[in-house]
């Protein structure tokens, strides 16, 4: 059974349809890759799927509980076995990476504090920053944050993880690194992985499968192979990175120079 | 004329669902106020209503107090000047006891206290808001409204009234410096007629004012960086906003509260 299903899932921002009566399944234990271009809807669907906005119409079931429809009660016990790691990382400015990390296990577990800083520093080092527990986020750089933010998302050891952008605004070799770094954690905690990206290298790595979002609806859902032969118009501009309308740059050349030469621009 | 009616309309709705959103707050922060008690509540909780509370009010102390100090002498001088011609200067320690427990007290303490802490409420929840926090606080199963906004209720339950008293303390103790400087009262004689003028009801209505300035205090400026949508400068405009509406609501409530003591008491 799909560890999250998503049915006819329709979300409107001022009665402009951002997700089109979206269908998806992700299974326990694969990752799925959410690619798109900007815009496309990849971080509203994300945010659906966390529970963080009310849908126009459909529903989101997580592990079986419909998260649009669900008391708080509920809704805090599905996000309980979902750890996220926000687009911009969103650590808690005010507390150090160590307390950013620890402050779930503090308030969500009975754990004693030995445990909870053995946990924190086990954390810290399957990420890399065992050594930067007492920074606070401002001091750290941007893949280090990023890098915080997994380990925060670690920490109640989810049965989902979630990643909005994980190598956007990072070097090639950072991200490659975090690349790595999400395949290392799923093999490790056969985890089910949630991944949005507009990165092809980095979606093409990591994927079991990929949902290809255009204008909040699949153009296409399948393998990497699947995806990578098929042969939608729109698939192969995104894969073969062509940008839209060719002619529109000549085209543009052509009325600028019109204008320098005094004449009516007529576009 | 269509304009029109659609502006005030659209005007009314949005008065109407600032105070929608503000019960709801409340409601929700009553609610969650069970977690942030000591000894019964969230240990962490507590940690940070006690940060929160020095923040609040030990820091803000120097700064109400010599507010308090002023306009304490800013009473007196001026209610020595018009009383003085009568041979009435007696009555200087009247006004100031009184004013003070039941006016300038609450209402210095919550001006000062709207714009040192006010302001930095809908600071901090506003850039919690723009830099996704309070959504990763959602998505780690706190309620922001508890994790964040109820600690600082708490926190200024407890000290509004506390810097309330020591203003009146500060503002009474002005009046008696000047008593002393200008007819050579003694502080005690003074502290004696300061007792038997102010009643106790005075001072209880000064606490209950300040309990309510606490509240609007608290809760515009949680709500004005709860709303907070966009980037830095949406952040900016909920401070500026913060501290402009809830001086504005901490006027009109205490408008309201004296009327209410005015004409229930028969005294006031
Ligand atoms: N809170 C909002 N209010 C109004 N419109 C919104 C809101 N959030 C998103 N949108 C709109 O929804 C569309 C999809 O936005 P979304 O953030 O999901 O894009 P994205 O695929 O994540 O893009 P990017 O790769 O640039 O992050 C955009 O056209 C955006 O303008
Ligand atoms: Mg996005």
């Amino acid at each position: 059974m799909a560890i999250i299903s998503i049915r006819n899932l329709v979300v409107e921002y001022d009665a402009r349809r951002v997700l089109d009566g979206l269908n998806l399944d992700i299974e326990p234990g694969e990752t799925m890759v959410l690619l798109g271009g900007s815009g496309s809807g990849k971080s509203t669907l994300l945010r659906q799927i966390l529970g963080l906005e009310r849908a126009h119409s459909g529903s989101v079931l997580v592990k079986g509980i419909d998260i649009t429809r669900c008391s708080q009660l509920e809704l805090r016990l599905v996000r309980r076995s979902i750890g996220v790691a926000f687009q911009s990382a969103a650590l808690f400015n005010s507390l150090s990476v160590k307390d950013n990390v620890a402050l779930a296990l503090r308030e969500h577990t009975a754990l004693a504090p030995s445990i909870i800083d053995l946990m924190v520093w086990m954390n810290l080092a399957a990420v890399g920053l065992a050594d930067f527990g007492h920074l606070h986020p401002q001091e750290l750089s941007g893949g280090m944050k990023k890098r915080a933010a997994v380990a925060r998302a670690l920490a109640l050891d989810p049965e989902i993880l979630v990643f909005d952008e994980p190598s956007a605004g990072l070097d090639p070799i950072v991200a490659a690194e975090l690349d790595e770094l999400i395949l290392l954690l799923k093999k490790a905690f056969q985890m089910t992985v949630v991944v949005v990206t507009h990165e092809l290298p980095s979606a093409f790595r990591i994927a079991d499968r990929i949902a290809m979002l255009h204008n909040g609806s699949f153009l296409a859902v399948g393998t990497k192979e699947e995806i990578r032969s098929n042969q939608h118009p729109r698939i192969r501009q995104f894969l073969d990175r062509v940008p839209d309308k060719m002619g529109k740059a000549s085209e543009v050349a052509a009325s600028f120079e019109k204008y320098l030469r005094g004449e009516e621009a007529n576009p | 004329m269509a304009t029109l009616i659609e502006n005030v309309g659209q005007k009314t709705l949005n008065h109407l669902d600032y105070v929608g959103g503000f019960s709801i707050q409340l409601w929700a922060v009553l609610r969650a106020m069970g977690a942030s008690l000591p000894f019964v509540g969230n240990p962490y909780r507590w940690k940070a209503s006690v940060g929160q509370m020095l923040q609040i009010g030990v820091s803000a102390l120097p700064m109400v107090g010599l507010m308090a100090m002023c306009s304490g002498f800013i009473l007196a001088m001026q209610g020595a000047s018009e009383l003085r011609r009568f041979g009435a200067m007696h009555y200087v320690i009247d006004l100031v006891a009184v004013g003070f427990t039941r006016e300038m007290g609450p209402l210095l303490t919550a001006i000062a206290v709207s714009g040192r802490s006010g302001s930095a409420f809908a600071a901090e929840i506003g850039t919690m808001s723009v830099t996704e926090e309070i959504d990763a606080l959602r998505v780690m199963a706190f309620e922001p409204v508890e994790f964040v906004l109820a600690p600082k209720y708490l926190a200024a339950l407890i000290m509004v009234p506390c810097l309330t008293i020591a203003s009146n303390v500060c503002g009474i103790l002005a009046g008696g410096i000047f008593m002393f400087f200008t007819t050579h009262l003694s502080l005690g004689l003074y502290l004696h007629y300061v007792l038997t003028s102010i009643q106790l009801r005075d001072v209880i209505s000064g606490l209950i004012k300040s309990l309510a300035f606490a509240t609007i205090i608290v809760h515009v400026g949680c709500l004005e960086g709860f709303r907070v949508h966009g980037g830095p400068d949406a952040v900016g405009r909920s401070t500026t906003s913060a501290v402009v509406k809830s001086t504005f609501l901490v006027i009109v409530a205490d408008v309201i509260f004296t009327a209410i003591f005015y004409y229930f008491t028969g005294k006031h």
